[in-house]
């Protein structure tokens, strides 16, 4: 078995930010919605940081169109950084990307929404 | 003035309904000011061609007719009706009561009255006609609206791209009639390795039918992989629709049953035109006895069989070709399809053939009557060993790996193992390692259903500047997910399930993916072209 997904959240400068370690796939789902439900308690973006993530499958995919299809819901802003160039294609190929905001790392996202969001 | 105002009343004359251009009263309609009830007078009321010969204004308490209006006006405490009458049709009515003072309307007033009806009728009857035009501009809106509703109901439910599959080239065509016609047409990939083909029609037209036809095309979804037979199919279908198609509905339908590696084609027919296979002995009809669907339940369907040789094309065409007409009324006919199919072998060419003919035979500028969908297999002349390599190739490796959960991590390892003495770019890499990930995943968890002891066998070969990488799954144990372009917009609202994603990554990631079964192997070949770059 390939080492456990991890998700934890952490809160910096009005966003709470996800970081993930491990692959994205199905067996990410339970660690990552429970993350998600403990980032959006406040009405803070939730950033999703894959820096320390080298593996995303189509099961993973599902598991985020998930989590946006619920943070659409609350009218939630959701927003991702620290992709590889490869994965950042693929949110671009699945069109994720046109639903999502990705930035290159986690400092630039989170100064992007708040000169966006003062 | 105040007079006339005070007392006016309402009437309305009930029941007729005609043209605005019709000389006869058609709706007269006062705005009704004070607090008593209209009048309504009967289309066949003598009142009625009264009022329109009538010369200004007509005293109540004087009329002697027998009219049940007459006596309603009087009930209602009318005393003068001044007919409001233009190009010979009666349009409206002003109706007065009593004069306040208590005396009798005199000579004054009366002319007065007439020259005002003089003035209004004219214009009463522009306001009616806009009114009317309005109406008429909405209810064009309204069909406009569900005309594209019925379209993209169809569009939504018509396969978005053809199915591949060895030793076969399929040909498909659609064109819907302005008012959409409830025609439709699909593949189905079953569980044997097997391919069901679906063409459709459904009487009426518009969002009915396209209702209908979304409604048809999900039961025989849902049974083709389960019943296999196509007799079968069509039977639970027809059941299935019976009891909630709307009335003086139906649907015909033929479904076959295509075994890609044989040729052998079974197929039923629901009262839908007969297939064409052209032979080199001329073209045969493929008969097979069976009622439309939703007519009449319990029906039971003849099932028949014929192998479609190397070269042979099989031509599934719903009634909008042949039932064309030309502007002198002519009709393309089955006959003429039936010649055109003569000496086919090759599918989109008897598309190309088919729809040349008909334009010529119809004509510039013909409206289309009815939806047309034409569907061709065709059998390649090389077909029988569709997926065989040729022999100048080179093996990288060969190894399989038990169908767990996970293993297409150790597939995915192995295989970028295999090609690291290539020169392939980063960028092209990973996009092969995500392909050869997901493909592994989808034989392991869908070809041999999870089950352990099933082999997933993967072969990695350098030919002729391609680098192919070949996935193998038993796949009689499940059915291969359609290469459909996931609707992520359906998925982030909730109307679809989130997942769906696997087959579409995998197209985009190589330069050209491949789908093949001998009816008990299924094979997904992916590849990149490499020629050039090394």
């Amino acid at each position: 078995m390939p080492e456990e997904f991890r998700a934890e959240v952490r809160r910096r400068d009005g966003h709470a930010v996800i970081d993930m370690r491990g692959n994205v796939d199905r067996g990410a789902e339970p660690a990552l919605n429970a993350a998600y439900k403990d980032a959006a308690t406040g009405d803070e973006p939730v950033l999703l940081n894959f820096a320390d993530v080298d593996y995303i499958n189509s099961t993973g995919i599902a598991v985020i169109v998930g989590l946006l299809a619920q943070a659409r819901k609350e009218g939630r802003a959701l927003t991702a950084c620290g992709l590889s160039e490869h994965y950042r294609q693929i949110f671009q190929i699945t069109r994720l990307s046109d639903f999502m905001p990705i930035f290159d790392d986690e400092q630039t996202a989170v100064g992007a929404s708040e000169a966006a969001g003062a | 003035m105040s007079v006339i105002g005070k007392a006016l009343k309402g009437v309305r004359i009930k029941g007729r309904r005609r043209d605005a251009g019709t000389a006869s009263a058609a709706r007269a309609q006062v705005q009704q000011t004070a607090a008593s009830p209209p009048v309504d007078i009967a289309p066949n009321d003598p009142i009625i061609a009264y009022f329109q010969q009538a010369t200004g204004v007509v005293d109540v308490d004087g009329l002697e007719l027998d009219s049940p209006a007459v006596l309603a006006l009087r009930d209602a405490g009318v005393k003068l009706v001044v007919p409001l009458v233009t190009q010979g049709e009666l349009v409206g009515l002003i109706n007065l009561g009593p004069r306040l003072s208590e005396r009798d309307y005199s000579a004054d007033d009366r002319r007065l009255l007439a020259n005002l009806a003089a003035q209004a009728s004219p214009a009463l009857r522009v306001g009616q006609l806009v009114r009317q035009q309005e109406a008429e501009v909405r209810d064009r809106e309204r069909l406009d609206q569900e005309l594209r509703v019925a379209q993209l109901i169809q569009q939504q439910f018509l396969p978005k791209e053809l199915p591949e599959f060895g030793g076969w080239r399929v040909s498909a065509y659609y064109r819907p009639a302005r008012e959409v016609g409830g025609d439709f047409y699909d593949f189905i990939e079953l569980p044997d390795g097997r391919v069901g083909i679906v063409v459709g029609d459904v009487t009426d037209k518009g969002v009915p039918a396209a209702l209908v036809m979304a409604t048809t095309r999900s039961i025989l979804r849902g049974d083709a992989g389960r019943l296999l037979s196509p007799g079968k199919v069509l039977e639970r279908a027809n059941d299935l629709l019976v009891p909630d198609i709307p009335a003086q509905m139906f649907v015909t339908c033929l479904y076959g049953v295509l075994d890609p590696t044989t040729g052998r084609f079974e197929y039923a027919n629901a009262g839908h035109n007969l297939p064409y296979v052209s032979t080199p002995d001329g073209v045969v009809e493929l008969h097979a006895r069976g009622m439309p669907l939703g007519l009449m339940p319990g029906m039971e369907y003849e099932e028949k069989e014929t192998v479609l040789a190397p070269g042979q094309c099989v031509l599934l065409h719903s009634d909008g070709l042949a039932e064309a007409h030309a502007p002198d009324g002519d009709m393309f006919g089955f006959p003429r399809v039936l010649g055109l199919m003569k000496g086919a072998t090759d599918a989109e060419q008897v598309v190309d053939v088919l729809l040349h003919e008909l334009d010529r035979f119809t004509g510039e500028g013909w409206e289309q009557e009815d939806d047309i969908t034409l569907v061709v297999l065709q059998r390649s002349l090389a077909a029988g060993h569709p997926a065989e390599e040729p022999s100048a190739e080179e093996a990288l490796v060969e190894f399989s790996v038990p169908s767990e959960t996970g293993n297409e991590r150790l597939v995915m390892d192995r295989v970028m193992e295999s090609v690291s003495g290539l020169d392939i770019e980063k960028e092209r890499l990973e996009r092969l390692k995500t392909a050869v990930s997901e493909a592994a995943m989808n034989a392991i968890e869908h070809g041999n259903g999870g089950r352990a002891e099933l082999p997933v066998l993967v072969s990695v070969r350098m030919n002729d500047g391609t680098l192919s990488v070949r996935i193998t799954d038993e796949g009689g144990a499940a059915e291969i997910p359609e290469a459909e372009v996931p609707d992520l917009e359906a998925k982030l609202a909730g109307l679809q399930k989130p997942r769906g994603w696997g087959l579409f990554l995998i197209q985009n990631m190589v330069d050209d993916m491949e789908s093949t079964s001998d009816g008990h192997l299924h094979h997904i070949d992916l590849r990149l072209h490499l020629k050039g770059e090394n």
